[in-house]
This record gives C-alpha cells, sequence and structure tokens, in this order.
C-alpha cells in the first residue's frame, strides 16, 4: 500500500488504484474492527439522531450514523456509501465501540436452517407482495 | 451477538433479524434482473476488496507485495415485517471467487439457480457448489426469448439433478414469477429442513 519501489508504483498508477487507496485511508490504515463481526446482513440502527459534537469521528463514521437512522444493512450501507464491506465494518466497529449503533447478527448462521415458522413467514410475505 | 445499545431507549422495539437466499447461475442468465424484479428498491452494489491469493478476506496488513482484486455483488431487500427482513445476493460469477461464495451461503436459506437453456453448462459449478454444501436449491429456467423450448424433465435429465430438486420456467423479468421461484424454493427447503430433522431422529 506504500508504494515503495517500482513495480508497487506502477501497480497504483492504473484505473483501479482510486478505490482501494482511499478506503484503507478512511480506516487510518485499519483492516479489522475493534469490536464486533458484522456480517453482509448484520442490521444496523444509530443511537444518536446527531454525532457532530463526538470527536475522534470521521465524515464517513457521521454518514453512517445519518444512513442509519432507518435500519440498514451492513450491505447496504457499503453501497450507499460506495465503499468497500471491509472498510465500512471498521467504522461500524468505531461506532459500535461508542455505542452509537445498535446491531444485530442475523440468525444464528452455524445452526443450520432456520425454524420453519421463518420459512413460513417469509412464504406468506412473498405472496402477499 | 448484539452490541452497542447501550443508548438504545429504554422500550425500543428490537430490531429485526435478517435473512438472505442466493441467486446464482452463469454469467449474463439474469441474476440481477431477478434480484430487481422482485426487491423494493433498485438492486444495490457491494464490493469486497480482496487480496490476490483470497486468503483472509479484507485483512490488508502486509499486502505491499500482494495485488488485489475486487469482487463485486449486486442485492436487493424484500421487507418481509416488522421483525424480518430478506435480502437477496446474486453470487459473484468467477469460481476463483468462491470464499466469497462461502460467506454468502453461511446462513442462507437457499439459493436459486438460474439457468439458459442456451449454455446449460454454465450453472453446473453453481449446482456442484450448493450440492456438496447441502444448501436447499432449485433450478429456475430463465425463458429467454428465441432460446429452444426444453421440457423440465429433459432439464433436469441433462443436469444430472437429484429428482427431488425442483425445476421450474421462469422469467426473470417479472415481479409474479420471480416470486413464485422464491417461494418454491422455501417450500423445498422446509420439506429438506424436515426430512433431515426426521432422518437426525432415526
Amino acid at each position: 500500500m506504500t508504494g515503495r519501489g517500482d513495480s508497487a508504483e506502477q501497480e497504483w498508477v492504473d484505473d483501479h488504484a482510486g478505490p482501494v487507496v482511499r478506503p484503507y485511508a478512511v480506516t487510518g490504515g485499519r483492516a479489522r474492527p475493534v469490536t464486533g463481526t458484522f456480517d453482509l446482513i448484520s442490521l444496523v440502527t444509530s443511537t444518536r439522531t446527531d454525532v457532530g459534537s463526538e470527536s475522534g469521528l470521521g465524515p464517513e463514521h457521521v454518514a453512517i450514523v445519518g444512513l442509519c437512522q432507518r435500519i440498514l444493512s451492513v450491505a447496504e450501507i457499503a453501497a450507499h456509501l460506495d465503499l468497500p464491506v471491509g472498510t465500512v465494518r471498521v467504522l461500524l466497529g468505531d461506532l459500535a465501540a461508542r455505542s452509537l449503533v445498535q446491531v444485530r447478527e442475523p440468525r444464528a448462521t452455524t445452526a443450520g436452517l432456520p425454524d420453519e415458522h421463518v420459512f413460513e413467514a417469509v412464504i406468506n410475505g412473498l405472496r402477499a407482495l | 451477538m448484539d452490541y452497542g445499545r447501550s443508548e438504545r431507549p429504554a422500550g425500543a422495539a428490537p430490531l429485526p433479524t435478517a435473512i438472505k437466499i442466493l441467486i446464482a447461475g452463469g454469467f449474463g442468465v439474469g441474476k440481477t434482473t431477478m434480484v430487481g424484479a422482485v426487491s423494493e428498491t433498485r438492486p444495490l452494489r457491494t464490493e469486497e476488496v480482496l487480496t490476490e491469493t483470497g486468503i483472509g478476506i479484507d485483512d490488508l496488513s502486509g499486502i505491499e507485495e500482494k495485488s488485489t482484486t475486487t469482487v463485486a455483488m449486486d442485492f436487493g431487500r424484500i421487507t418481509i415485517s416488522d421483525d424480518l427482513v430478506l435480502y437477496l445476493f446474486g453470487t459473484p460469477g468467477q469460481d476463483r471467487f468462491w470464499f466469497v461464495w462461502d460467506e454468502l451461503a453461511l446462513g442462507a436459506l437457499g439459493a436459486v439457480v438460474l439457468a439458459d437453456t442456451r449454455r446449460l453448462a454454465d450453472c453446473f459449478p453453481s449446482i456442484d457448489y450448493f450440492e456438496g454444501r447441502g444448501t436447499p436449491f432449485v433450478v429456475a429456467v430463465n425463458c429467454f426469448e428465441g432460446a429452444k423450448q426444453f421440457r423440465l424433465d429433459e432439464v433436469q435429465a441433462a443436469l444430472d439433478l437429484d429428482p427431488d430438486v425442483p425445476v421450474v420456467l421462469c422469467d426473470a423479468r417479472e415481479r409474479e414469477s420471480a416470486k413464485e421461484v422464491l417461494i418454491t424454493l422455501l417450500e423445498h427447503a422446509m420439506k429438506l429442513r424436515e426430512a433431515r430433522r426426521r432422518a437426525a431422529e432415526d
């Protein structure tokens, strides 16, 4: 990521360089969230309407708090901010550590298929669309 | 696991639970079209940045000597109820991104494998993947204009499918058609779940 040496530098002059460098800068070079795992479909909601007075938050943090006034998945946040999911996970970890967002992980993913009533609810929900 | 809830006002409604279904199949078969046909908004796109080796998704430490690659996934959302939100994820097409599939398939209710009879072999890798993983799936033959019409049993035989796996015709552009495919999948997944439960009891 530092562009040391000729070969590394050449890697970053093509069109694909931008989207990689910026997310990395957004997180201050961090690759993992300070807390939480954040599945693609973990649901997130802000606990506050305004975080303008909080110090140490970047514009992307503030943007997430703004977006999550309604309940959104990690994937949706990433799509709306046009940032890679990994970057959004780091930012969400910062916010969760400050209790600025509430997170609901998807139903237990290791226990196999969910209860029958979940299937029935989805089938009924789809029929009602 | 829930966390970060300390400032949530007491008595606030709990967050809904999210579930997902995967839409798989070969390149250009209509995965994103189907996601868009049945979702409440236009399909969104999310990206994972990966190292070339594919080991350690999102681990950007020590990547100076590696190139990175971006895997894009199109997805949509259907709010089922106040406490249930369904996400539909189109799977990335390239075989080298199987490890992204692993993340997507974890906890999925099931998968739709979209097939184009003009290029039936394109959906073999998806079928192999879900069979190997034990993920419930149905095959939906997207009826492209100009495509030779096959009988469903011919498709079933050509794909060498387990006779229990539903094979249906669909038009991925049509909301009602996409809904029917999803309902067929969920009913199939329920049956499978019940059969596995019984087998575990014997």
